[in-house]
C-alpha cells in the first residue's frame, strides 16, 4: 500500500458514502468488486468474515467497513506491532471515508427540515413514509430470520425468532435476557 | 417553543431528555453495546420505552428520514437525536458514543475470532443469538404498529401501506429504491392531500388572523 493507494481507498469510500442509501450493507457488493476483485487488497475469506463478525458483535453493522480497513492495513504490513498500526490506519481511513459525506448530508438536511417543518410538503414527506418504515423494520427482521435457512429446514431458529418477536411486542423484559437465552439454546445445540 | 398544531400531525412531545453531553454519549454507547446483530431494535426500546426521549411517532418519523438519507441508518438517527438536544456537538457526541467503544470490541473480536470459530458451542451460541436478534427487530416493528392508528391517513390505510411494504421488501425482495419511490411516493402524496384537507377544515372551523 503506497500513499497513493491509501488516498485511492479514502476517495473510493468518500464517493460510496453518498450512494449508500439504505445503509452501508446495501453497497457491500460494490466494496467486494473494488477491494477483492479489482485491487486484491483483501481476500474473499477476510471479506466474508468481516461482515459476519460485525453482524454478530454488538454495535452498528457499519463497523464491517472498519474491519475491511483493518485487514487491508494488516495485509499490507504483515506482522504486529507494525501491522496493528497499519490496521488502525486502515480502519480510520475507511470509517471516516464511509461516514463523513453521508453524515454531513444528513446533518444539513435535518437542519433544513427542522427550519421548514411546518411546510405541508415537509410534513407530508415525513408522515407519509411512516407506514413504510414500520413495514421496512418488520421485513428487516424477516430477512435476518431467513439468513440461516428456509422455514422448513431451519424451523427451530424461525420458532425462536417468532417467540422473541412476540415477547418483545407484548412484554418489557430486557433484551439482554433474550439474547442470553438464545446463546444458551444455541450452545447446547437445541436450535 | 413549538407552536400549537393540529393533533393528528404533530406527535406528542416526549417528556424526558438527556441531561448533558456525557449522558448522551453513554446512552448511545450502552445502546450500541446491546445491539447484537444491529442496533435498531434496541434504539426503539431504550430511547422510546425506557428513557422516553422520543415518542413512538417521533421515532418513526426520524427513522423514515434516517432511512432515506445516505449513510448507515443508526448513525443518521444518532445525528438527528444528538443534534436535536445539543446541536452539532450533540450530533458528534451521539455518533462517537455509537462507534467508539464498539469499534475496539469488534477489532478485538476479529483478532481472536479464528481461534474460537471452530468450537461448535461458540458457533451454536452465535446462531442462537442471530435468531433472537431477528426476532428483536421484528418485535420492534410490531410495537410500532400501534403508532399508526393516529396517522393522518387513518389507521387502516396506514397499516395497509405497512403491509404492502413488508410484502415488497420482505417476501418479494424488491429493491429499496423502487419501493420508496412507488409505495412511498403514493403514501406521501396521499398524506399531502389529507394534510391539506385537515388544514382547510381547521381554518374553516376556527379562522386564524
Amino acid at each position: 500500500m503506497t500513499t497513493a493507494d491509501w488516498l485511492h481507498l479514502f476517495l473510493y469510500y468518500l464517493l460510496l458514502s453518498l450512494m449508500s442509501v439504505g445503509g452501508a450493507i446495501a453497497t457491500a457488493p460494490d466494496m467486494h468488486r473494488f477491494l477483492v476483485s479489482e485491487h486484491g487488497w483483501l481476500t474473499d475469506l477476510q471479506f466474508n468474515n468481516s461482515i459476519a463478525i460485525a453482524q454478530s458483535a454488538p454495535g452498528p453493522n457499519v463497523l464491517f467497513v472498519g474491519l475491511f480497513g483493518w485487514n487491508v492495513g494488516m495485509n499490507a504490513a504483515g506482522s504486529a506491532p507494525h501491522g496493528w498500526l497499519m490496521g488502525a490506519l486502515g480502519l480510520v481511513v475507511c470509517m471516516v471515508g464511509v461516514l463523513l459525506p453521508s453524515s454531513t448530508v444528513t446533518w444539513l438536511t435535518i437542519r433544513w427540515a427542522q427550519r421548514h417543518r411546518e411546510r405541508r410538503a415537509v410534513r407530508a414527506f415525513r408522515l407519509g413514509l411512516a407506514p413504510l418504515v414500520v413495514g421496512l423494520i418488520c421485513s428487516t427482521g424477516w430477512v435476518l430470520a431467513g439468513s440461516s435457512g428456509g422455514i422448513m429446514q431451519a424451523w427451530p431458529l424461525w420458532s425462536l425468532s417468532a417467540v422473541t418477536a412476540l415477547i418483545v411486542w407484548r412484554t418489557r423484559i430486557h433484551l439482554l435476557w433474550l439474547l442470553a437465552a438464545g446463546a444458551a439454546l444455541g450452545a447446547i445445540g437445541l436450535v | 417553543m413549538a407552536p400549537p398544531a393540529t393533533p393528528t400531525t404533530t406527535p406528542e412531545p416526549a417528556p424526558e431528555r438527556p441531561a448533558n453531553l456525557k449522558a448522551l454519549f453513554w446512552a448511545f454507547t450502552w445502546l450500541a453495546l446491546q445491539g447484537f446483530g444491529g442496533v435498531l431494535a434496541v434504539v426503539q426500546r431504550e430511547l422510546v420505552t425506557r428513557r422516553r426521549w422520543l415518542s413512538n411517532e417521533e421515532f418513526i418519523e426520524d427513522w423514515a428520514v434516517a432511512q432515506i438519507l445516505p449513510g448507515p441508518n443508526v448513525v443518521n438517527l444518532s445525528i438527528m437525536i444528538g443534534d436535536r438536544y445539543f446541536g452539532l456537538r450533540g450530533a458528534a457526541t451521539a455518533v462517537l458514543g455509537m462507534l467508539a467503544i464498539p469499534t475496539f470490541l469488534v477489532v478485538g473480536l476479529a483478532v481472536v475470532y479464528l481461534h474460537f470459530s471452530s468450537i461448535p458451542q461458540v458457533a451454536g451460541a452465535l446462531r442462537g443469538m442471530g435468531a433472537v436478534a431477528a426476532g428483536l427487530v421484528m418485535g420492534a416493528g410490531l410495537r410500532l404498529t400501534g403508532a399508526l392508528a393516529r396517522h393522518p391517513l387513518g389507521g387502516p390505510l396506514a397499516m395497509a401501506f405497512a403491509v404492502v411494504t413488508f410484502i415488497a421488501m420482505g417476501l418479494l425482495r424488491l429493491p429499496l429504491g423502487w419501493v420508496l419511490l412507488v409505495v412511498g411516493g403514493f403514501a406521501c402524496t396521499l398524506t399531502w392531500f389529507r394534510l391539506g384537507l385537515a388544514a382547510a377544515s381547521t381554518l374553516h372551523g376556527e379562522p386564524r388572523p
